[in-house]
């Protein structure tokens, strides 16, 4: 075959009315695309600086906000709508070619500019110094390996990763296999009153729980729940973040995020819980198999697949544990962790090269969970 | 049997009532004792615990002033406008480009489709940490300088929130019946009218899903609002976090304030829920 006839191929599909419209590029297309993209991005950058050097000019905070917003939503609209005509102006068979990575290219394009590059830029940075204008080599790691409170949040970190994921696994297994046998009005009441923590922020998490453990001196009387107990029970009233013996502080901010996370863990667990047949069940109860036995044998293989994949979740999430630790006692009292010592590295130190270094560790330790995380997505799509 | 049946003939279970009712009522106190707090005067919150006034709620000093010292007085008002200026677009511009882009890689077949995917799966797992120098360099005043700008924040939530975006829409979008889209195609369409006319319209439900998971994670990030807003347009979580640090004075603003920064994601995730819970359940992690 010569490329003549397979170039003709296609053509003697057309409709007769439009011979050739395969090949033939759209220049007014193509260029308003362009223009058009170009004035997009012009006039957003523009918009945003005058908020930023002009807001008086615009009269109001709500004036700001309303043109923001529908400045933001509609200018990203508008940059596809151009995109597309840019693309759909190409001659047609260059066109199929490109329209793929016209889809795909903006949104890999941001996510290699937020997360791809930076990764080698902090890599980078983390052998450069405070300021990253000059290299020092490895200075930055032998700092922060010699320095106790380095370890001390590696230490508090390995604690979190033990306790963390394994409690909320076990809560939410808990929580979902009982609520499944509660009547269905039951098991909705009780099972959104554990699920609402979800929307609740860290920070609005650390005030919830702050007032929980607030301390008032001896004789007066204690307005936290946990001293109103404890002094109940005939203890002394006690600053429970500032206790570091058997890291009780670090599990009391522990609570919080397992307070916060078991609801995620119990919607993804009930609705594998529900997945489990009836009939392997029924048919455990008829060879005589108890409700423990039944739970241990029955159910929680065939939920595995769950259990695993909540567990990693939470594993990852605990891994860059910040915002509870950094609002409750930033670290004091021997309870920081590694997210907490690189912002404050980054932000009250301006130490960017060993604020660099510390992410880099954590970079390391995420590593393995990449792999995870391809081979679970390949298993996957073999089920598919 | 001695059991008593519910009406859907299934056995009661006692243990599981007693369990879950002890435990929804462990998850809810902490949040009850906040919404009671900030419903105290400032000498009825110091000198007893909230579960007196609750108990006895004829007796305590009741008071809304709290919302009002909160709202206007420690400025909680422009961080709930700015928190919104924050969320909407955050949450809508990369679903916008996370849709085109989950799109492509469900329908279309080009070079190097597999390995790009592979990525996204490999950086949905990277800390986001690791952004945050370099992107203080690029979007500071040592280059673009727009830090400190709303665009910043949505640019930087936008493309965090991209891997598991295009993740759980494609995840969603492979279920939809491929016949469609191609039959689509033989009627003339073109991938854009397919995308906009078909598509997007098909998967209505993961879009709502994960612009509720998205929602929720912008309007309660801290640490991405704090590094990269500057102080009047902070958000209301920002706020929160500065006022927890002030210690003594001003401590009854501390609840009010804690509770009108809860309202909004409580109010979308109640209405949401649904969606939620089904975006969930079709597995993502965020890194």
């Amino acid at each position: 075959m010569t490329a003549d006839t397979s170039a003709a191929a296609p053509r003697q599909k057309m409709r007769v009315d439009d011979p050739g419209a395969s090949l033939r590029a759209h220049p007014a297309r193509i260029a308003i695309g362009l223009v058009g993209m170009l004035a997009v991005v012009w006039l957003l950058g523009n918009m945003f600086l005058a908020f930023g050097y002009y807001p008086e000019k615009f009269g109001s905070k709500f004036v700001i906000a309303i043109l923001a917003i529908v400045g933001g939503v509609g200018g990203a609209a508008l940059l596809f709508y151009f995109l597309n005509m840019f693309v759909e102006g190409l001659p047609r068979r260059l066109s199929e070619g490109v329209i793929p990575y016209a889809f795909v290219l903006p949104g890999l394009l941001l996510v290699g500019l937020m997360l791809i590059y930076p990764t080698f830029q902090t890599i980078n940075y983390s052998f450069a110094n405070s300021d990253s204008t000059a290299y020092v080599g490895f200075q930055n790691y032998k700092t922060i390996f010699s320095d106790p409170e380095f370890w001390q949040s590696v230490f508090n970190n390995i604690l979190w990763l033990i306790i963390v994921p394994a409690a909320v696994v076990a809560f939410g297994v808990m929580v979902a296999v009982l609520a499944d046998k509660l009547s269905a009005t039951g098991e909705k009441v009780a099972k959104s009153m554990i699920f609402l923590p979800m929307a609740i922020s860290a920070v609005g998490a650390s005030a919830i729980w702050l007032l929980v453990y607030a301390y008032n001196n001896p004789g007066q009387a204690q307005t936290g729940l946990l001293n109103a107990i404890w002094v109940g029970l005939g203890g002394q009233p006690q600053t429970w973040l500032a206790i570091d013996t058997l890291k009780l502080n670090s599990i009391l901010l522990m609570v919080i995020l397992i307070w916060l996370q078991v609801g995620f863990a119990m919607v993804l667990l009930s609705s594998a819980i529900k997945g489990v047949p009836e009939d392997t069940v029924e048919a455990a109860r008829i060879d005589g198999a108890n409700e423990v036995q039944i739970f241990w044998r029955v159910i929680i293989p065939q939920i595995k697949g769950t259990i695993i994949t909540v567990f990693v979740t939470v594993f990852i999430m605990v891994l860059k544990i910040f915002d509870i630790v950094y609002v409750t006692t930033n670290g004091a009292y021997g309870t920081n962790v590694i997210a907490n010592l690189f912002f404050n590295k980054l932000f009250a130190a301006s130490e960017a090269g060993q604020a660099t270094a510390i992410v880099v560790v954590l970079l390391i330790a995420v590593t393995p969970l990449i792999w995870y995380q391809i081979k679970h997505f390949r298993d996957e799509e073999a089920g598919r | 049997m001695s059991r008593k049946l519910m009406k859907d003939g299934r056995p009661r279970s006692p243990f599981s009532i007693v369990t879950m009712t002890i435990l929804a009522i462990i998850w809810t106190i902490p949040t009850l004792g906040l919404l009671v707090t900030s419903f105290r005067t400032r000498d009825d919150a110091a000198t007893s615990g909230w579960w007196t006034a609750f108990f006895n709620p004829f007796s305590a000093q009741w008071t809304t002033s709290n919302y009002q010292g909160a709202w206007t007085g420690a400025d909680l008002s422009s961080g709930f406008i700015n928190s919104i200026v924050v969320a909407i677009p955050a949450t809508v511009i990369p679903i916008m480009f996370a849709a085109f882009a989950a799109y492509a890689f469900t329908f279309m077949d080009f070079p190097f489709k597999e390995f790009f995917f592979l990525l996204i799966i490999a950086v949905m797992v990277v800390p986001i940490q690791v952004a945050f120098q370099p992107m203080l360099n690029i979007l500071g005043p040592r280059g673009l300088g727009i830090s400190g700008q709303y665009i910043a924040v949505w640019l930087l939530h936008t493309g965090f929130g991209m891997p598991l975006c295009i993740y759980t829409l494609r995840n969603y979008m492979s279920t939809l019946p491929r016949s469609v889209v191609e039959s689509a195609k033989i009627d003339g369409c073109s991938h854009f009218q397919t995308f906009w006319r078909l598509v997007a319209p098909m998967s209505i439900p993961a879009i709502a899903a994960f612009a509720t998971l998205q929602f929720l994670w912008v309007w309660n990030d801290l640490l991405i609002a704090k590094l990269f807003l500057k102080s009047e347009n902070t958000t209301v979580i920002v706020k929160l976090q500065q006022l927890l640090g002030t210690q003594g004075q001003g401590q009854e603003l501390l609840t009010a304030g804690a509770f009108i920064t809860i309202i909004v994601p409580m109010i979308v995730f109640v209405t949401l829920q649904r969606f939620m819970i089904r975006g969930m359940t079709s597995g993502a992690v965020k890194g």
